[in-house]
């Protein structure tokens, strides 16, 4: 019954992979953007702090077609690559990599500001007093106390990328193995009116992404618990 | 001079009137819009767009009485959206398997009746598609075509059928990109992030498209791209519904499909 074909593994295999990559470099990019953030109240912050949560207000396949227009070979960014010698972006894993990151980048940096606001800036300074350095101060200081916030951020990003849909759809353009990721697949299945292939991958979407946060949310609880 | 003083017994009956008069306004919509209960709910392929939308015009300007509103979506999820009892009265899909499908499982009240075909065409934002063949895609030139998936949407089965036929169907499997419908692929396309695009004819000869150039693909390379509607169970009874599948009939009709880039019965 739970027979899955070729395809099926390969926009699995792919799904992993972008949701890996764009939730790495999420953690990477977010973390000194939400260190930044919390630490000051200008209007500049303001202004960035927006800019990272408007991602959430266009709806996904508009914000496809603008990436696509943006990343394509006529777009500012994509003619700018051209130039210099690399190919553009558009119907590429590397595009939908970071149509991911800016997609998901809200769900990475609100958690981490949230960590770092309640942390404040008291624990950093004496470690630095003490003598640490700035990657001593992240590793043994920042890393550990808002270990929270770390998990969260990690976990919405890698789940908000799984269920990403519009975005890729319109800039990737469905190459099988490239760009056509789980979600894709699944409603190619639906629109084809392929139910008994979508309500199987869409079991396995749902019992997977459970388990994930059940795990990382358990985790995050015994924490917590441990801390008080 | 002594002060104006409003009782607040005066304003609390402004507000009772006030709110009085909007009830009564609200009821009296209300009325009129049971009263002219000549109403159906058209849901419709997006590939019809704009072409169904004069349809409708020109049948309104005749039944001024008729009220005609359009849904559009994919032939698939409306087909989809019908099954599970959704409020359309009438189904007009970009090919016949759906509407068929839905007469299968009992849920239409009409055989499914072909309205028009649609055609395919080769289109590019930069180079000029007139001066273009289905062979000239194997080019080197050309590094990425957008089609519409074949596994899903008619379009995208036919231009599948047409380049097999020409046999570049295998020497071409490295270029292709997939949109979910042929307005999707006509947006690809437009960017000009793919070369080229195999869109409707009906979206080529739109403004906006129509300043550069298209090849028409022959209608012979495929399997006929027939546009089928029916009435669905909900229209069973519904006025407006046969009147306006009468009218599809007319040459009014036809000849709006046509200078809107579909063929149509002479």
């Amino acid at each position: 019954m739970f027979e899955l074909g070729a395809a099926d593994w390969q926009a699995i295999q792919l799904t992993l992979r972008l949701c890996f990559l764009t939730t790495l470099i999420l953690l990477i990019i977010a973390t000194p953007l939400a260190w930044w953030l919390a630490s000051g109240r200008s209007a500049l912050r303001v202004v960035v702090q927006t800019i990272v949560a408007l991602p959430l207000v266009l709806p996904p396949t508009v914000l496809g077609f603008y990436l696509l227009v943006a990343l394509g070979p006529r777009g500012p960014i994509g003619a700018t690559l051209e130039s210099m010698g690399f190919s553009h972006l558009a119907f590429s894993f590397e595009g939908i990599l970071l149509a991911s990151v800016l997609y998901s980048m809200p769900f990475a940096v609100q958690p981490l500001l949230e960590a770092f606001n309640n942390l404040g800036r008291r624990p950093v300074e004496v470690a630095s007093t003490l003598g640490a350095g700035v990657i001593d101060r992240f590793f043994t200081v920042i890393l550990p106390m808002c270990r929270g916030g770390f998990i969260v951020a990690a976990t919405l990003s890698f789940a908000h990328t799984v269920g990403e849909f519009g975005v890729i759809l319109m800039l990737g353009g469905s190459i099988p193995g490239e760009t056509k990721v789980l979600s894709v697949l699944i409603y190619d299945h639906t629109e084809a009116m392929n139910y008994a292939s979508a309500h199987r991958l869409s079991l396995l979407l749902l019992v997977f992404s459970f388990l994930v946060l059940f795990v990382v949310y358990s985790m995050n609880r015994r924490f917590q618990v441990a801390r008080v | 001079m002594k002060p104006r003083v409003v009782k607040p017994q005066v304003i609390k009956s402004g507000i009772t009137k006030a709110v009085r008069l909007i009830a009564l306004a609200m009821l009296a919509g209300l009325f009129a819009s049971v009263s002219s209960a000549q109403q159906m709910t058209l849901a419709a392929a997006s590939s019809l767009r704009p072409a169904l939308d004069y349809v409708v015009e020109a049948y309104q300007d005749i039944h001024t009485d008729h009220q005609v509103s359009v849904i559009y979506g994919s032939s698939g999820r409306l087909t989809a959206q019908i099954i599970n009892d959704a409020p359309f009265d009438f189904f007009m899909s970009a090919d016949m398997a759906y509407p068929q499908r839905l007469v299968d499982e009992g849920y239409a009240a009409s055989e499914p009746r072909v309205y028009a075909w649609g055609r395919l065409v080769l289109w590019s934002a930069d180079l000029d598609a007139s001066g273009l063949t289905l062979r000239d895609l194997v080019d080197g030139a050309i590094e990425r075509i957008a089609i519409a998936q074949p596994e899903i949407a008619p379009y995208g089965q036919r231009t599948r059928e047409a380049m097999q036929a020409t046999g570049i169907w295998s020497q071409v499997q490295h270029k292709l990109v997939f949109g979910e419908n042929i307005s999707q692929v006509t947006q690809m396309a437009q960017s000009g992030a793919a070369d080229v695009g195999l869109i409707a004819l009906s979206l080529a000869v739109q403004p906006g498209l129509a300043s550069t150039g298209f090849y028409l693909i022959d209608a012979a390379l495929h399997e006929p791209l027939e546009q089928g509607f029916v009435i669905t169970r909900r229209g069973a009874d519904n006025d407006v519904a046969k009147a306006f599948s009468r009218f599809l009939a007319t040459p009014a009709a036809r000849a709006i499909f046509r200078d809107n880039g579909f063929d149509v019965d002479d």
